[in-house]
């Protein structure tokens, strides 16, 4: 550390290079953080909300289920009936355009989950009353769509058959597929997914986009499947069938991977030519009689410092970006993902320059003498 | 003043084991068809307080001794003996370890870290020894003030002149009080005054310091300065 911190002070020019290309990508770290983050809250945010541990769609359906899924009233009260079961329920899912009249006119894309209003899956308002309480036509919005201008008492229309829904509650976030999610009841729902004019067919009526799981440990879902003709996923990996959600996590993740891989390939070239241009004082420090490991903690000291230092400063200016982002882009930050994303980066930057400097075993002591220079 | 054989005892007749000793050395370099030997069944013995000047034409096995003496090479054959231990029977890491002790190396040009001040060389051995103490920097300010370069010690190599660089270099390898100082080829980049000054310093630090002090020359004009002058030719001491 005496040398290294030394050298710190004396070439820092050089070092603040390295520095702020390290706190560069460390700025780029957290703002990835924050969108894959903010970008998947947009996509499943409604789905990490439902009281459920499972849902059980139809075994045919596969990809997006809830855009492929169909399952009737005989499939989710055979599923109540289950060992294992506390509770199951249908639910409905339909992306919708909407149409906000009024003075306030303007087009909206709605994310309508359909539920039973007196049943666990309906959320409690924020705002307004409970679907319980509502009228035949009453939705709950979410905080997405009360950001559009759309507030209690106004009136939607949806689809061909111009399906009115009268705003009565608003809840908090939630949104599916980077939609503001609305909560309808289920034969509302059932009408909206019908979409035509007139009177929803009766099989129309019997129908949901899965059943909603409330699961003991102890469920064999895998045998209720059989049994039932579904195919149930855990809540999370009902995230998966949110659409695009795969795809975006996965650019998201190859996007990240890509950017730590970079950076411990430039923190080890940077160190791989300072400890090339070292290797005069390298070699007077071993005829000094310094050990290998005194000059490998030596220079490791270094890189630690330089990145702690570089990371803890692009973590501020990547915090202080994503906080002036303000609602323009899908961006949300967890103090786990900054912090994972910053020691990602310290300790990817150390692997790629511990390669780097072990090229300092290699250092003969003799090299400090004139006649072998 | 060419004798291969130390110093004569004191005069009280205590004998006074050599601090350095190296016994039939040979190193021989290169693969077996382009061998060269750089040192051949050389033996000579340095007493503490001694100052062995070896001089000798340009591939005549200067550095190669200082390597051999020092450790940093391992003689193809014979011994050397610093501090009463047979460096050619340790392992690397022990004879790092006995280097660090025993042993202090004067470079050509002075060989100083760029980003330290004089005074931190002086400092970076007993950093490196674990001893970094009020003891150790009492000693680095006194040895800066011997060789007279107080006024200077915050500077760093780039704001020192070569003769000051030197001066600085060879506080550096007294600091941790080796019995054995070897020294290579310190004036070749001073002007004769320089030179001279240099030469008498490293004498006067020798006797000061109670060192077994090798230096490695072509510079004649400052052999005089040595207790005892040996010539190496084709890797023997004529």
């Amino acid at each position: 550390m005496f040398l290294a911190l030394r050298d710190l002070r004396f070439a820092r020019g050089r070092f603040a290079l390295i520095g702020a290309v390290v706190a560069m990508i460390a700025v780029l770290g957290v703002i990835l953080s924050g969108l894959a983050t903010g970008l998947a809250d947009a996509g499943v945010s409604s789905l990490r909300a439902l009281p459920v541990t499972h849902l059980a769609f139809d075994k045919s359906a596969s990809g997006e289920l809830f855009s492929r899924s169909t399952v009737t009233r005989s499939t989710w009260r055979q599923w109540a009936a289950q060992p294992g079961v506390r509770k199951a329920e249908p639910l409905g899912q339909q992306l919708v355009h909407a149409q906000l009249t009024g003075p306030k006119a303007k087009q909206l894309d709605l994310a309508v989950f359909g539920v039973e209003p007196k049943g666990f899956l309906a959320p409690s308002p924020l705002k307004g009353k409970p679907l319980s309480e509502a009228p035949a036509d009453g939705v709950l919005i979410s905080e997405e769509i009360a950001k559009e201008g759309v507030g209690i008492g106004d009136r939607l229309t949806v689809g061909q058959a111009d399906t009115p829904l009268t705003v009565v509650g608003t809840i908090g976030h939630a949104s599916f597929g980077h939609v503001g999610a609305v909560y309808a009841p289920l034969p509302l729902w059932q009408k909206l997914h019908y979409g035509l004019p007139g009177q929803v067919p009766a099989a129309a009526a019997e129908q949901a986009t899965a059943v909603a799981l409330q699961l003991a440990p102890s469920a064999d879902t895998a045998a209720i499947d059989k049994r039932l003709g579904t195919k149930t996923v855990d809540r999370a990996g009902a995230f998966a069938a949110s659409p695009g959600y795969v795809a975006e996590s996965s650019t998201m993740t190859l996007i990240r991977g890509f950017l730590y891989a970079i950076s411990a390939l430039v923190v080890g070239a940077f160190f791989t030519v300072w400890t090339i241009q070292r290797r005069q004082e390298i070699a007077l420090l071993k005829a000094m009689g310094a050990s290998t490991g005194y000059i490998l903690r030596d220079a490791l000291t270094q890189v630690t410092a330089i990145l702690l230092a570089a990371t803890a400063a692009g973590t501020a200016v990547g915090l202080a970006l994503g906080g002036a982002m303000n609602g323009s882009a899908p961006f949300s930050l967890q103090t786990g993902q900054v912090t994972m994303a910053g020691v990602l980066l310290i300790v990817l930057g150390l692997a790629g320059a511990a390669v780097a400097v072990r090229r300092i075993t290699k250092v003969q002591a003799l090299t400090a003498l004139g006649a072998n220079r | 003043m060419t004798s291969p054989t130390p110093a004569p005892a004191p005069a009280d007749g205590t004998a006074v084991p050599p601090a350095l000793r190296l016994t039939d050395v040979t190193l021989s370099l290169g693969s077996d068809e382009q061998r060269v030997t750089a040192l051949d069944q050389v033996t000579l013995a340095v007493s503490p307080g001694e100052f062995l000047a070896v001089t000798g034409p340009s591939g005549s096995g200067k550095s190669s001794l200082l390597a051999v003496a020092g450790g940093l090479q391992t003689p193809t054959e014979g011994t050397v003996h610093v501090a009463g231990t047979d460096l050619t029977a340790l392992t690397e890491r022990r004879r790092t370890a006995h280097r660090r002790r025993h042993i202090g190396y004067v470079f050509q040009h002075a060989n100083l870290f760029a980003s330290l001040t004089a005074l931190e060389q002086l400092l970076l051995p007993a950093h490196i020894a674990g001893r970094l103490d009020a003891a150790a920097r009492t000693r680095a300010t006194e040895l800066l003030e011997a060789v007279g370069m107080t006024h200077r010690a915050d500077r760093r190599p780039h704001q020192l002149s070569g003769g000051e660089r030197q001066r600085v270099g060879l506080a550096r390898a007294l600091v941790l009080a080796p019995e054995v100082l070897l020294v290579d080829e310190p004036t070749s980049a001073l002007d004769r005054a320089r030179a001279r000054d240099v030469a008498d310093l490293l004498a006067e630090q020798t006797r000061a310091n109670n060192t077994a002090t090798v230096m490695v020359t072509h510079d004649t004009e400052i052999l005089d300065a040595a207790d005892r002058v040996l010539t190496l030719r084709d890797g023997r001491l004529v």
